[in-house]
C-alpha cells in the first residue's frame, strides 16, 4: 500500500461502520460501502493521502450508502436525517469493535464464514486480501463473505453477543499463520489487543498473553522452511518484549482469580518462554498448570500435552500407561502418535518411537509436521 | 477449511455398479448435458463460498523419467494396464469439514449419463496436506 498507514486505515474500518450503524444503516449494507471506500482509499491514498482519513473514509462511504439508496428510490422512498455527530471517544470505538466482533463471530455462523467476515469488516482487509490469505479465488472468498451477512442479518446490533465465539475466531485467525500479503497471526494479535481495551474479561487477556507468548517463538521455530521443535530451538532469537508482555498480561489475569483455557495454556507457555534452556524446564511447574487444564477443559488434546509434561516430571513409565487409556478417544490423530513417540524416545525405546513417529506423519495433514515427523523417524533409524 | 480434491476419472478406480459406456459413444446431446451439469456444478460451489478451482485433463499422457546427466528425458506413451487410472479432471474445494466433501463428491457424481439418468461414476476424494503450524506448548 506504499505510503499508506495499513494499520491507521484497518482501525478505522470498524470505526467508520459504527458510525453509520448508529445513523441507521443495517450492518450489511454499511459494511459493504466502507468495504467499496476502502479498496478506493487503498488505490488513492498512496498518491494524495488525505488530511483527515476518518473523514475521508466516512464521506466516501456516506457517498456510496446514498449512490446505493438513491438506486432504490423509485420503489421505497426514504428521507434521511444526517445529524452532525461528535467524534467518537475511545470507549466508542472499543465498542464498536466488541460489537461488530461478536456479530462477525456469531454462533449461527461457521468458522470459516466468521474468520472471513471479521478479517474483512473488524480487521479492515479487502476482499482481495482475505481470499489471498485463504488461498481461495477472490469470487469464491466475496461469496463467502455476502453468505455470511445474510445468515446474520436479523441479528440485533445493540448489545455485544458471545466473547467465547469471538476468541476461538481470533485464535483460529492467529493459527493460520502468515499467507499472502497479510501476516494473520499479527492481525489476530492487533484485534485481540483492541478487544482487551473493551473487555475486561480475564480470558481475553489470557488469549492475548498466549499468542504472544508464541508469536515470540516464531524466529526460532521455522529455520528454512522447516519446524523447529521446542528442544532444539536457538533461544537467542525469541523475541523478548513480547514474552515480557505475555507474562505480564498472563499474571494480570489470572491474578482476577478466574482462570479459563486461554490462561492456562498462555501460563504453561510463559514456563517454556521463561526457561533459558529446554534442559532448565520447570517441569512440575507445567506439570501443575496441564493439571488445572485437565480439571478445566477435560479435552484428550489437553491430557496428551500433560503427558508430555509427567514424563519430564516423573519419568515416562507413568506418562506411558496413562497414554494407553486415550486410544479410544484420540488414538486416530497424528498428536496420539507423536506424543506416543517422544515418551517412548524418552523411554529410550528407538524402534518404538521411530515406529510412532512414522504413524503421526501418516496421519497429519500438515506438511510441515509431516516433514518434521518424517525426519524424526529417520533420525532415529539411522 | 480443509481443502479437498475430487478427482473425476476417464477409467481406473472400483467397478462400476452397471456398465459404463465411453462419453464418446454418447449422443451429442447426451455429452452437453453432461458438461452442462459440470459447468453447474461449478457455478454452485462458487456461489456456496467453496470453488478453489475446477479443471479437466485432455486424455492424452505421456511419462517421462530423468534420463541422467546430458541426456534426452527418457519418455513412455504405454502401453498401461487396462485398469490404470486415467484422470478426467477435478474440483478442488475449500468446505467446512470431510463430510461436506464428500456431499459435494455425491453431487458430482450425479451427472447425467448417455440417457439422462445418474451416473454414478466413482469420485476419487483427497485431502490437499496444508502448511499450517501445528502448534507447540
Amino acid at each position: 500500500m506504499g505510503t499508506v498507514d495499513d494499520d491507521l486505515l484497518r482501525t478505522l474500518v470498524p470505526q467508520v461502520i459504527g458510525v453509520l450503524v448508529r445513523r441507521g444503516n443495517d450492518f450489511a449494507t454499511a459494511e459493504d460501502a466502507v468495504q467499496d471506500a476502502l479498496v478506493e482509499a487503498v488505490r488513492v491514498w498512496p498518491q494524495a493521502p488525505p488530511a483527515h482519513p476518518r473523514a475521508w473514509l466516512l464521506t466516501v462511504a456516506q457517498r456510496r450508502l446514498v449512490d446505493v439508496r438513491r438506486s432504490e428510490a423509485a420503489r421505497r422512498r426514504r428521507e434521511e436525517a444526517q445529524a452532525e455527530e461528535p467524534e467518537p471517544g475511545p470507549t466508542e470505538q472499543a465498542d464498536d469493535t466488541l460489537l461488530l466482533l461478536t456479530l462477525c463471530c456469531h454462533p449461527s455462523l461457521s468458522p470459516t464464514s466468521a474468520v472471513a467476515l471479521a478479517l474483512r469488516a473488524v480487521g479492515g482487509l479487502t476482499t482481495a486480501q482475505v481470499a489471498e490469505a485463504f488461498l481461495v479465488p477472490q469470487a469464491t472468498m466475496a461469496q463467502r463473505i455476502s453468505r455470511a451477512k445474510a445468515t446474520i442479518r436479523d441479528v440485533p446490533l445493540d448489545r455485544p453477543g458471545d466473547l467465547a465465539a469471538v476468541l476461538r475466531v481470533l485464535y483460529l485467525v492467529f493459527h493460520t499463520g502468515h499467507r499472502g500479503q497479510v501476516d494473520l497471526a499479527a492481525e489476530a494479535i492487533r484485534l485481540t489487543r483492541q478487544l482487551t481495551l473493551a473487555s475486561p474479561e480475564p480470558e481475553v487477556r489470557g488469549l492475548l498473553a498466549l499468542m504472544l507468548l508464541h508469536h515470540a517463538r516464531d524466529a526460532a521455530r521455522w529455520h528454512e522452511g522447516r519446524l523447529v521443535p521446542l528442544d532444539r530451538q536457538d533461544r537467542s532469537l525469541w523475541d523478548t518484549a513480547e514474552i515480557a508482555e505475555g507474562v505480564g498480561l498472563v499474571q494480570s489475569a489470572l491474578a482476577q482469580g478466574r482462570p479459563g483455557e486461554y490462561q492456562l495454556h498462555a501460563a504453561i507457555a510463559a514456563l517454556h518462554d521463561d526457561a533459558a534452556t529446554w534442559e532448565e524446564t520447570d517441569w512440575p511447574q507445567v506439570l501443575g498448570w496441564y493439571d488445572d487444564l485437565v480439571a478445566l477443559a477435560g479435552n484428550p488434546i489437553a491430557r496428551l500435552g500433560r503427558l508430555v509434561a509427567l514424563a519430564h516430571a516423573e519419568g515416562p513409565a507413568a506418562a506411558l500407561a496413562e497414554h494407553a487409556a486415550l486410544e479410544d478417544e484420540v488414538g486416530t490423530t497424528a498428536q496420539f502418535h507423536a506424543v506416543r513417540a517422544h515418551l517412548l524416545e524418552l523411554a529410550g525405546d528407538r524402534d518404538g518411537a521411530a515406529a510412532a513417529y512414522s504413524e503421526a506423519a501418516g496421519l497429519t495433514t500438515s506438511a510441515p509436521e509431516r516433514d518434521h515427523l518424517v525426519r524424526s523417524a529417520a533420525a532415529l533409524r539411522s | 477449511m480443509p481443502r479437498f480434491l475430487l478427482l473425476k476419472h476417464y477409467r481406473g478406480g472400483p467397478e462400476h455398479h452397471h456398465p459404463v459406456v465411453p462419453m464418446d459413444q454418447w449422443a451429442p446431446e447426451a455429452v452437453d448435458a453432461h458438461m452442462r451439469f459440470l459447468g453447474e456444478t461449478s457455478r454452485m460451489l462458487e456461489e456456496s463460498g467453496e470453488l478453489v478451482e475446477g479443471q479437466a485433463l485432455h486424455p492424452g499422457r505421456v511419462y517421462v523419467q530423468y534420463g541422467g546427466e546430458g541426456a534426452a528425458p527418457v519418455t513412455t506413451d504405454g502401453p498401461y494396464p487396462e485398469t490404470s487410472d486415467l484422470v478426467a479432471g477435478w474440483y478442488m474445494v475449500d468446505v467446512e469439514s470431510r463430510e461436506r466433501a464428500l456431499e459435494i463428491a455425491a453431487h458430482v457424481s450425479s451427472g447425467p449419463d448417455q440417457d439422462g439418468n445418474p451416473f454414478h461414476e466413482w469420485i476419487e476424494v483427497r485431502q490437499v496436506m496444508d502448511g499450517s503450524d501445528p502448534g507447540e506448548a
